[in-house]
């Protein structure tokens, strides 16, 4: 293996010991946020904004999703639009309802 | 030697190997998998009476689940590192980092099974509430991906893991990677999981 290589590998790891530490702290954070007075909406937004960092430290860094083949990205991206059709689905069952109560 | 194609070197078409734009398309199905969850989970909670989610989410232990989810987050460093050894042709440090994440994993299921054994002792299961039922649901569909991740990380982890880094070297630290973006994933999932479960 070349010398550089060794060095960029070196690198990384210094990378992936950042990303360890803010994750730990990221996770003690949110704990401590679930302890404040926040109306119910805020504490999702704010729980859900701080969860979405730590994904994305996670995927970023640990996937090597920074660097990654634009293969991965868009089946990535098609995955993420299934993802929210996923999650409006019960939205859209709402609209069923109005009007019948 | 292998059949399958491409395992070593790159596609030319997909710039990728075949291990690993597999993982990757595997990892968007599971995304559905635990998204059609979350979207049940997010139904349920609209449907459900004022604040009976909040009373039942009261009753799990959020100091187990902060411990979880460091032991977690620490076996995902771990496997990172013993790819990287793998990299460095340091196969000693592989085996240290990968029975440290093996052990972490286990470390999650005990202290999960604690925290059910201790569900099922006050007389709460799945059959409880509708916040129980997805909370068992989830966790459990999340503890089986962790038991599938222990095997398939624990069998590279044993002695035919020296044979097949031995034999072919570049293989097996891409299928050490390929392991590790599967667990990556694992950890991801619970980083949500955490939240919604636990703290909201």
């Amino acid at each position: 293996m070349s010398n550089n290589e060794h060095e960029h590998i070196q690198e990384h790891i210094k990378i992936y010991l950042n990303v360890f530490g803010a994750l730990a702290i990221l996770t003690l954070v949110t704990v401590a946020v679930s302890y404040l007075e926040l109306s119910t909406v805020e504490g999702i937004m704010l729980a859900l904004a701080i969860a979405s960092v730590k994904a994305s430290l996670v995927a970023g860094y640990f996937m090597h999703l920074i660097s990654e083949k634009q293969t991965i990205i868009w089946i990535l991206i098609l995955t993420f639009v299934f993802f929210l059709i996923l999650m409006f689905v019960p939205l859209i069952t709402v609209t069923d309802h109005t009007g019948i109560n | 030697m292998s059949s399958i194609p491409y395992i070593v070197e790159e596609r030319p078409d997909t710039g990728l190997t075949n291990a690993k734009l597999g993982i990757w398309i595997f990892l968007a199905s599971e995304v559905m998998l635990f998204g059609g969850l979350f979207s049940a989970y997010v139904f349920l909670r609209m449907a459900a009476p004022a604040g009976d989610f909040e009373y039942w989410g009261n009753k799990l232990s959020i100091p187990m689940a902060t411990i979880n989810t460091l032991v977690l987050i620490s076996s995902s460093v771990t496997v990172i590192m013993a790819w990287a050894s793998l990299k460095l042709k340091d196969f000693g440090k592989y085996k240290l980092y990968m029975g440290l994440t093996l052990l972490c994993s286990f470390m999650f299921l005990v202290i999960k099974y604690f925290e059910y054994t201790g569900k099922f002792h006050h007389g709460i299961f799945p059959s409880s509430s509708t916040f129980m039922g997805i909370y068992f649901t989830l966790t459990g569909l999340h503890g089986l991906h962790i038991i599938g991740g222990i095997v398939v990380m624990g069998y590279m982890w044993l002695p035919v893991g020296n044979k097949m880094w031995k034999t072919n070297p570049e293989m097996f630290t891409n299928r050490v990677e390929v392991a590790g973006l599967y667990w990556h994933f694992v950890d991801l999932v619970w980083i949500f999981l955490f939240p919604i479960l636990y703290l909201l």
